[in-house]
C-alpha cells in the first residue's frame, strides 16, 4: 500500500507549470499510490470478457494478446462508426484550453495529461495517425503518433484518472464530454482485458449476485434484519423487512446501491429509508418490495462498456416484471441516475408492462418518467413533503450544520438540483451552499467515482477531492458545518477519508438519514414515545446529558 | 512536440505559401493564382465540408447525452428559472434556444473560470475569466463581418445590406479610403489569440502546428488586406471583374492588379481548402454536438439506439436456480420449491 503524503506536502506538489519536455516524449510513472490494481481473471471469466489472465499494470508484461493493437485500432474504428460523439469529438477540439483548469485530477494534482483536452489527444493522437489522411501524411507535425506499447499504457493509466464526472464538458464551447472519450477508452482497454478490478469485480459479482459486493441472497437478509435491528432500538419501530423481500403484487419496486446497506454512514440512510417506507405503509398503505436479485442500483458496467452497462441494468426491469409491481424507485446513488435517467430506457425499454409512475399518496403523476417508469426517491420525498403528508421535526437534525454536495450525475446527467435542496430544507435547520462555483453543474466530483475509489488509488483521490473538500472547508470554517450531504453511495464511501484528511471534523450523510431523522412517527406524535437519538446512535440536541447518564 | 517545432513550422509554412505566389506571379501565372486556384479551393471547401457533415450524420447517436447545465423538468411546482429551461432543456424548441446561445453566443465558453491555489491553508479560488470569450467572440464576428463585406465583389449590383455594413464600418469616417474598423478588430483579436497561446503556458504546452497555422493564415490574410487596402493600392475596378467574372464561370483575369491582392487571395484559397481537414470544422461539428442538441427528456420520450445490441443477461431463473437453497434457508419467496 502507499504511503500517502501529509495533506500539506500533497499541495506543496501541485505545480501546474507544464515540464519542458513535449507530451509525446513524456511518460507516465506507475507509482503506488496513483493507479489501481488490475482485474483478475476470475472476473473477466464470469463476464465472459476477453484476455482472461490476472492483470497487473505495475509489472512490464501485461500479458496481451499478440495482435493487441490490431483489436485496439480495429475496436477505435467500430466505435468511430458507432458513436457520433466520438469521431466529432475527435474532429472539431480546437485545443482552446478552456476545459483545462476545470478537471478535478488536474487542479489537485497539477499533471498536464490530466486536462481534459490532453486526455482526449491521447487518443486523438492515435485517432490522426490511423484514421485521418493529415495525419497519415505529416505524422508528428500534425499531432500523430504510433500506438506503441508504452503508448498504450499511457492511455490506460490516464483513462483510469478520469472520474468520467463530465465538468469539463460544461466548459466546453462545443461540448466535447470527455466522459464520452473516456468511456470509448475504456471500452477499448476492455476489449484486451485491461480493467482495473474494482471495476470488474463488482461487474462480475452483480452479474451473478444481483450486487457490486457479491453479497448472496442469505446475506442480505441478513444485514437487512440487523439494520432494522438497530433501527428498532433508536426508533421503536420493527420493520418486518422479511416481509418485504421479493414480494410480488406491491406497488413499488425500490432498488439502492448496495453500498447503502453495506458500510457506514450509507447505512445510516438506507436505516433512513426503510424507516420512511415503512411509515408510509403503516399510515398511508403504500406497498414497497425489495429484491434481492435486482439489490443494485449502481451500475459499474457504466465505466466497462455499454454492453456491460446493458447486461447489469436489465435485471431492473426483468425483477419489476416478475414481481408485478407498478412502477420503480430508485435510491440514493449518483452515476445509478445517469443510467437511469439517460441509458435505461435506450437499452433494456420499453417498460410497457409497468404503469406511469403516481404516487398513490398524494395523486401526483410523474409525467417526467412517464417513459422510463422510474422516481428518484428525492422526487418522491419532495412531493410528500410539498403535499403535508411527512409530519417532520427539523429541530431533530439540530446537531449538524449540513452543506449539499452535488453529486456530478445528478445534477450534470440528469439536473436533479432542486428536489434534494427542498427536502433538506424542510428537514433541517441549518443548511449553507458552498460556493457557487463548487455546486450544481459546476460542482466538483468526490475524486473517486467511475470506479477510482480503490485503497490503493489513495493518492489520486486526495489529490482529485481537493476542489470538492476545499469548497467544504470554507462552509467548515465561514459557518461550522459539520455534515457533507449528498445523494451518492460512491459519495458516502469516498468522503470520509477525504474530509478526515482535507478538513477534519467535517461527516457525510445522505438525505434520508435526514429525512430519517426528523420523521415525526405515529407515537412521537401522540406522545407515546420520544425520540432521543439520531439514526446513528448519537443524541440529539437536548438529549445529550440524559444519554450520557444512561 | 516542443514549443518551437510546432510554432516555427506553421510560421514558415504561411511564409513559404507567400514565397510560392511571389514565385508564381514572377513566372506570369497569373491564371493559375487567379482562376484555378481559387475554384480548387471553393471545390475543396464544398467538397470537404459536405463529406465531413456527412460522415458525422451517418454516425448513429446512440444515447441521449445532453450536458444538463440546470434544473430538470420533474414535479409542476419546482420552479425552473428560464436559464434552467434553457440549458436543461426539455423540449426541442428549448434546444434550440440553447443552440443558438450555444452558436451565436458562445455560451459555454462565457461560463469560463480560472483557478488560483493559495498554498498556504491551502485554499482554492475560482473567478470569472471572460477574456477568451470575449476575443473569440470578437474574432469570429469581425471575420464574418469582413467576409459578408466582400460580397461587394462578387455581386452586381452590390446588395443593400453589404452597403449598410460598409457604412456600419467606416462609421468613424476618418482616413481615405475610410477606415474599415472591422478588419483592424479582426487583426487585434488574432492576434490577441496567437498572444494567449503563446504566454498560456498550458495551452502552448497542448498547442499544436495546426493550432498556429490557421492562426497565422489568418493574420497573413488580415495584414495583406490592409495592405492592400491603405498602402499597396491596388485597382480594385479590376479585382471586382476578376471576381464577378469567376462567378460567372467565365474567368477573365484583367492586368495590372497589384501582387499584394495574389498574396491575399491566395492565402485566403488555403484557408478554405484547409478548412474541412482541420479542426476549423468545428464551426460545422458544434451543431452535432449530442451533449448540446438533445434535449433532457430520457426518462420521458424512449431514445432510439439503432444498434442496440443483444447482450447475455443472468435471469432470475439462473439466479434461484444458483442459490435456491440458502433462499429457503433465509424464508425469501421462491418461484419453483
Amino acid at each position: 500500500m502507499a504511503e500517502l503524503p501529509k495533506p500539506k506536502e500533497l499541495v506543496d506538489s501541485i505545480d501546474y507549470t507544464p515540464p519542458a519536455k513535449p507530451w509525446m516524449e513524456t511518460r507516465p510513472e506507475f507509482k503506488p499510490g496513483t493507479y489501481g490494481y488490475g482485474v483478475k481473471a476470475k472476473n473477466l471469466k464470469i463476464m465472459g470478457f476477453p484476455n482472461q489472465r490476472d492483470f497487473f499494470p505495475s509489472e512490464e508484461d501485461w500479458k496481451l494478446p499478440e495482435n493487441w493493437k490490431e483489436i485496439f485500432l480495429e475496436g477505435m474504428e467500430d466505435r468511430l462508426n458507432r458513436f457520433r460523439s466520438f469521431r466529432l469529438f475527435m474532429d472539431i477540439c480546437v485545443r482552446c484550453g478552456a476545459c483545462a483548469d476545470k478537471c478535478h485530477y488536474f487542479i489537485g494534482g497539477g499533471d498536464p495529461k490530466n486536462m481534459p483536452v490532453l486526455r482526449a489527444e491521447l487518443l486523438r493522437s492515435i485517432y490522426k495517425k490511423y484514421f485521418t489522411w493529415p495525419g497519415k501524411i505529416l505524422g508528428k507535425l500534425a499531432g500523430a503518433r504510433e500506438l506503441t506499447y508504452d503508448v498504450f499504457k499511457e492511455i490506460w493509466y490516464y483513462m483510469y484518472q478520469c472520474s468520467e464526472c463530465r465538468r469539463c464538458s460544461v466548459f466546453c464551447p462545443y461540448g466535447i464530454d470527455t466522459c464520452e472519450i473516456t468511456m470509448m477508452g475504456r471500452e477499448l482497454m476492455n476489449l484486451l482485458g485491461c480493467n482495473l478490478n474494482w471495476i470488474g469485480e463488482p461487474v462480475a459479482n452483480c452479474y451473478r449476485t444481483g450486487n457490486h459486493l457479491g453479497i448472496e441472497p442469505q446475506g442480505i437478509v441478513s444485514i437487512f434484519e440487523f439494520l432494522c435491528d438497530e433501527l428498532a432500538d433508536i426508533t421503536g419501530v420493527k420493520v418486518d423487512i422479511k416481509a418485504h423481500l421479493n414480494r410480488k403484487g406491491a406497488d413499488i419496486l425500490f432498488i439502492v446501491p448496495s453500498g447503502s446497506y453495506f458500510a457506514d454512514p450509507g447505512t445510516y440512510t438506507m436505516e433512513g429509508e426503510f424507516l420512511f417506507l415503512d411509515y408510509l405503509e403503516k399510515k398511508y398503505g403504500l406497498k414497497w418490495t425489495m429484491s434481492t436479485y435486482a439489490s443494485e442500483g449502481g451500475n459499474f458496467g457504466l465505466f466497462t462498456s455499454n454492453e456491460a452497462m446493458k447486461r447489469l441494468n436489465a435485471k431492473m426491469y426483468a425483477e419489476a416484471k416478475r414481481l408485478g409491481v407498478k412502477w420503480i424507485l430508485g435510491g440514493e446513488c449518483g452515476h445509478m441516475w445517469r443510467v437511469i435517467h439517460q441509458y435505461m430506457a435506450t437499452m433494456n425499454g420499453p417498460a410497457d408492462f409497468l404503469e406511469v409512475p403516481r404516487n398513490p399518496i398524494t395523486g401526483t403523476v410523474f409525467e417526467h418518467a412517464k417513459e422510463t417508469k422510474m422516481v428518484h426517491i428525492c422526487e418522491f420525498t419532495a412531493d410528500l413533503i410539498r403535499h403535508g403528508k411527512l409530519p417532520l421535526d427539523p429541530s431533530r437534525n439540530d446537531h449538524w450544520v449540513v452543506t449539499y454536495h452535488d453529486s456530478c450525475n445528478p445534477s450534470r446527467g440528469m439536473g436533479l438540483l432542486e428536489e434534494p435542496r427542498y427536502i433538506i430544507k424542510n428537514v433541517c435547520n441549518n443548511f449553507y451552499e458552498m460556493p457557487e462555483n463548487t455546486i450544481r453543474e459546476k460542482t466538483f466530483c468526490c475524486g473517486s467515482g467511475a470506479g477510482l475509489g480503490s485503497e490503493e488509488n489513495i493518492i489520486t483521490r486526495m489529490r482529485g477531492g481537493l476542489p470538492r473538500a476545499n469548497a467544504v472547508k470554507y462552509v467548515h470554517e465561514k459557518y461550522g458545518v459539520n455534515v457533507l450531504c449528498c445523494i451518492c453511495a460512491i459519495d458516502r464511501a469516498s468522503f470520509p477519508p477525504l474530509l478526515s484528511y482535507w478538513v477534519p471534523g467535517v461527516d457525510c450523510c445522505g438525505i434520508h438519514e435526514l429525512v430519517g431523522n426528523a420523521l415525526v412517527l405515529p407515537e412521537e406524535e401522540r406522545g407515546i414515545r420520544q425520540r432521543k437519538m439520531d439514526l446513528r446512535g448519537n443524541p440529539l440536541k437536548g438529549f445529550e446529558d440524559e444519554m450520557e447518564e444512561e | 512536440m516542443s514549443f518551437n517545432l510546432a510554432f516555427y513550422s506553421a510560421f514558415f509554412a504561411v511564409l513559404g505559401l507567400v514565397g510560392i505566389v511571389l514565385l508564381g506571379l514572377g513566372a506570369h501565372l497569373y491564371v493559375i493564382f487567379g482562376v484555378v486556384v481559387p475554384y480548387v479551393a471553393v471545390l475543396l471547401f464544398f467538397v470537404g465540408m459536405i463529406y465531413r457533415v456527412v460522415r458525422w450524420g451517418r454516425c448513429p447517436v446512440p444515447f441521449r447525452i445532453p450536458t444538463v447545465c440546470g434544473q430538470q423538468q420533474s414535479l409542476p411546482w419546482i420552479k425552473r428559472t428560464l436559464g434552467d429551461k434553457i440549458e436543461s432543456p426539455f423540449t426541442t424548441r428549448w434546444v434550440i434556444v440553447r443552440m443558438l446561445l450555444e452558436v451565436l453566443c458562445f455560451r459555454s465558453l462565457f461560463r469560463n473560470l480560472s483557478v488560483s491555489l493559495d498554498k498556504e491553508g491551502p485554499k482554492l479560488s475560482y473567478f470569472s475569466n471572460k477574456w477568451l470569450w470575449l476575443w473569440a467572440i470578437t474574432f469570429h464576428y469581425s471575420f464574418l463581418v469582413v467576409l459578408l463585406r466582400h460580397l461587394r465583389f462578387f455581386t452586381q449590383p452590390v446588395p443593400g445590406f453589404v452597403h449598410f455594413l460598409d457604412s456600419i464600418d467606416s462609421f468613424f469616417e476618418i482616413g481615405l479610403p475610410q477606415i474599415q474598423i472591422s478588419g483592424i478588430i479582426l487583426l487585434i483579436a488574432v492576434t490577441f489569440l496567437l498572444i494567449r497561446r503563446i504566454t498560456n503556458p498550458q495551452v502552448r504546452y497542448i498547442s499544436l502546428p495546426s493550432d498556429y497555422f490557421p492562426l497565422f493564415l489568418i493574420i497573413g490574410i488580415a495584414f495583406s488586406g490592409i495592405l492592400m487596402r491603405y498602402w499597396y493600392k491596388v485597382d480594385v475596378v479590376a479585382v471586382k471583374e476578376l471576381a464577378l467574372s469567376l462567378v460567372h464561370l467565365n474567368p477573365q483575369v484583367p492586368k495590372g492588379i497589384g501582387w499584394i491582392f495574389y498574396v491575399h487571395l491566395f492565402l485566403v484559397c488555403v484557408l478554405f481548402a484547409y478548412f474541412p481537414f482541420s479542426k476549423l470544422v468545428h464551426m460545422a461539428g458544434i451543431f452535432l454536438s449530442p451533449t448540446r442538441n438533445l434535449p433532457n427528456n430520457s426518462r420521458y420520450v424512449r431514445h432510439i439506439n439503432p444498434w442496440n445490441p443483444v447482450v447475455k443477461v443472468h435471469t432470475y431463473e439462473e439466479y434461484e436456480e444458483e442459490f435456491r437453497e440458502k433462499m429457503k434457508e433465509a424464508g425469501l419467496p421462491l418461484e419453483k420449491e
